[in-house]
C-alpha cells in the first residue's frame, strides 16, 4: 500500500482491541487470537449496542409509516445510506442500494444489468483471482445469454497479467468484473487502469470491493467505477447487509431485480410501475436493524481514519512477513508487490487443515482451504492455503504467538 | 487382544494426555506419521471414502478369514484418526468388525478434540470399514 505508507497511525492498538467484547475470551485455555478477518471481522461494542438499542427503542417497519417509531426507524435506515455515500464518496445517496451481501450485489448486476445488456457473442471479463461469488453469477449469465466468459491470467506471485488483459479487451467486451483486493492472496489490483481501459472499449466495470473496503480509502467517483459491491460484516458491521453502488444512469436503465413491496410506484392487476432508485432494487422489508447498526461501524472506521487503519495494518503485514517468513519450511502464497492484510501460506509437508487445527488448539483462529477460489488454487497447483488476515485490533504480539505456534508445527513436519 | 482390550489401551493413552487439546492433536498426528503409507497405485478415486473433507484412501483384503485394512490420507491428523481405527479393527473376523461397539471414541472425547467437521469424516471412515466387513461377512456366509 504505497499510497498510505507515509501516514503514521496515532491510535493505541490495545485500546482499540479493548473495544471488541468478543476478543476478551479464552479458547482452549489460551487468549483468543483472531486472524480470520478476511472471512468476517469482529464487531466493536458500540455496533452491538446500536443493534440492541434499535430493537429496544425504535423498531418499526420503514417508509410509509406515519407514527413516531416508523419515522425514527426510517431516518436511522436512511442515515446509514448517507454514511455509506460518505464512505465511498458517491455522487448521490440514491446510488447506494442495500442488499444482503456482496454476493447478492453481484448477482443483482449480473441479473438485472446483464440480462438487459448482454447477447450471444458478447464477452464478460473476470480474473483468475476471483472469489466464486464473482465467477458463478457471470457463468450463469453467460449460460442464459450465450455470452462468453474471459479470464485475466496471473503470474506466480499473484499479480494480474495486465498485458493479457489488454489482449482480452475488445469491442465485444461488455462488462469487466474483478476484485479490488484478492481474498485468498491479498493482491491489490490496479483497478484504476482496469477501469480506464475497459471504458476506452465502451465496457462497464464492476468491482468486488469486499476485501478492499476494510483496508483502503475508496472514492467511486475518482475511480469512475460503474458498479461496486461490498459487505457490512467485513467493515466491523453486522452480517446480512451488503452494498451495491451503481451510477444513477445504469441503475435507472436497469429493470428491477426482484418484485414485491417497496419497489413499486403503483400496482394494478394490469400493470405495475416501479419506484425510483434506490427503492426499485430493495423489494420487501429490508434488514433494517443491521443496516442501522452498520452506521455505527462506519463511524468507528471514519473516526479512526481509514488511512490510519491502513498504515497500522501495513505495519502488521511487514511484521508478519518478517517473523512468519522465518518459520522453517514456510512457503508464502501470493507475493504481489501491492498487498493488503492477508498472509496466505503453506508449510512444506503439512496439510493446511492440520495446521489450522493445531493453531486452534493454541487459541489462534485462521482459515484453511481454498477460500472459495478453487480456480485460483488450481492455477497455483495447490489444494488450499492457511490464511491469516489482519484487522485493526490485531497486534504484533499476536503475530509473534502465531509464529511461535508455527515453529512448533514446522518441527513436527520435520523442519528445523 | 480383544477389540475391547485395544480400546481400553487407547483410552488409557489418551488419559495421560489429559485435557490438553494441543498435546492430544500432536499425539494423533504422530500416530498418523507412523502409519504405513499406501502404495501409490492404490490411491485411486475409487478407494476414496466419501464424506471426508480430507482425502482418505481405504483398501481391504481377506487374509486367513480375517479382514485387513490399509489406509492413507493427505493429512496427518486424518491418518492418525484412521490409524486408531485400524489398530482396533484390523486383522479380525468380519463379523467382529461388523458388531464392534467403538466406545473408545466417546470415552476419549474425540468430538471435542477434532471438532464437528472432522467428526463427520471420522464417522464416514467407520461406516466404510464396517460396510467392507459386512460385504466380506456375506461373502463368507454364501460360500458356507
Amino acid at each position: 500500500m504505497q499510497e498510505t505508507s507515509q501516514v503514521k497511525y496515532t491510535f493505541d492498538p490495545k485500546a482499540i482491541r479493548a473495544a471488541f467484547p468478543v476478543l476478551d475470551q479464552e479458547v482452549n485455555g489460551k487468549p483468543l487470537i483472531y486472524f480470520d478477518n478476511a472471512a468476517t471481522n469482529q464487531k466493536p461494542g458500540r455496533v452491538v449496542k446500536a443493534l440492541t438499542d434499535y430493537y429496544e427503542q425504535d423498531n418499526a417497519n420503514i417508509h410509509r409509516g406515519v407514527h413516531a417509531l416508523a419515522e425514527r426507524a426510517t431516518n436511522a435506515y436512511e442515515a446509514t445510506r448517507k454514511a455509506v455515500q460518505d464512505l465511498i464518496h458517491s455522487a448521490e445517496a440514491e446510488e447506494v442500494i442495500f442488499t444482503k451481501g456482496t454476493s447478492e450485489s453481484i448477482n443483482l448486476v449480473a441479473q438485472a444489468w446483464g440480462s438487459a445488456n448482454l447477447k450471444a457473442g458478447d464477452e464478460v471479463i473476470i480474473s483468475t483471482l476471483e472469489h466464486h461469488s464473482n465467477i458463478v453469477p457471470w457463468q450463469m449469465l453467460c449460460e442464459r445469454t450465450g455470452a462468453i466468459l474471459r479470464v485475466i491470467p496471473i503470474n506466480d506471485a499473484g499479480d494480474l497479467l495486465m498485458e493479457e488483459y489488454d489482449k482480452l479487451l475488445s469491442e465485444k467486451t461488455k462488462i469487466v468484473s474483478v476484485n479490488y483486493v484478492s481474498n485468498s492472496l491479498g493482491t491489490i489490483n490496479p483497478v484504476e487502469e482496469i477501469i480506464q481501459k475497459a471504458h476506452a472499449q465502451g465496457a462497464v466495470v464492476m468491482l468486488d470491493a469486499a476485501q478492499a473496503i476494510p483496508h483502503l480509502r475508496i472514492d467511486v467517483q475518482k475511480l469512475n467505477v460503474d458498479f461496486m459491491a461490498f459487505s457490512s460484516h467485513k467493515i466491523y458491521g453486522p452480517t446480512g447487509v451488503g452494498i451495491l453502488y451503481g451510477k444513477r444512469k445504469h441503475l435507472e436503465a436497469m429493470p428491477p431485480y426482484q418484485g414485491g413491496g417497496e419497489m413499486i410506484a403503483e400496482v394494478t392487476f394490469e400493470k405495475t410501475t416501479y419506484n425510483e432508485i434506490p427503492y426499485k432494487f430493495e423489494a420487501g422489508t429490508p434488514n433494517i436493524a443491521d443496516v442501522v447498526a452498520l452506521n455505527e461501524a462506519i463511524s468507528f472506521m471514519q473516526e479512526l481514519g481509514i488511512e490510519q487503519i491502513a498504515a497500522y495494518e501495513e505495519e502488521l503485514m511487514q511484521h508478519a512477513n518478517k517473523v512468519l517468513g522465518a518459520v522453517p519450511g514456510m512457503r508464502p502464497v501470493g507475493t504481489a508487490a501491492q498487498k493488503a492484510s492477508v498472509y496466505s501460506f503453506l508449510i512444506e509437508g503439512m496439510h493446511p487443515f492440520d495446521i489450522g487445527m493445531m493453531l486452534d488448539a493454541r487459541g489462534i483462529a485462521v482459515r484453511t482451504g481454498h477460500h472459495c477460489t478453487q480456480p485460483l488454487m488450481a492455477r497455483l497447483g495447490i489444494e488450499g492455503t492457511v490464511r491469516a488476515s489482519f484487522a485493526v485490533y490485531n497486534t504484533k504480539e499476536e503475530i509473534d504467538a502465531l509464529a511461535e505456534g508455527l515453529h512448533k508445527i514446522a518441527k513436527l513436519a520435520g523442519h528445523s | 487382544m480383544t477389540i475391547n482390550e485395544v480400546q481400553q489401551e487407547i483410552i488409557d493413552e489418551f488419559a495421560i494426555l489429559g485435557d490438553d487439546r494441543e498435546s492430544t492433536i500432536f499425539y494423533i498426528m504422530e500416530l498418523g506419521q507412523k502409519l504405513d503409507p499406501l502404495p501409490e497405485a492404490d490411491m485411486l478415486d475409487d478407494n476414496l471414502i466419501k464424506g471426508c473433507q480430507s482425502k482418505v484412501w481405504l483398501t481391504t483384503e481377506l487374509s486367513d478369514g480375517n479382514i485387513r485394512f490399509h489406509a492413507d490420507s493427505n493429512t496427518d491428523i486424518t491418518k492418525g484418526l484412521i490409524s486408531l481405527l485400524i489398530r482396533v479393527l484390523d486383522n479380525r473376523p468380519p463379523d467382529e468388525v461388523v458388531d464392534a461397539d467403538l466406545h473408545f471414541i466417546e470415552a476419549i472425547g474425540m468430538s471435542n478434540v477434532i471438532g464437528s467437521q472432522r467428526s463427520n469424516g471420522f464417522a464416514s471412515m467407520i461406516k466404510q470399514m464396517k460396510l467392507y466387513a459386512l460385504a466380506y461377512k456375506s461373502k463368507i456366509e454364501m460360500n458356507n
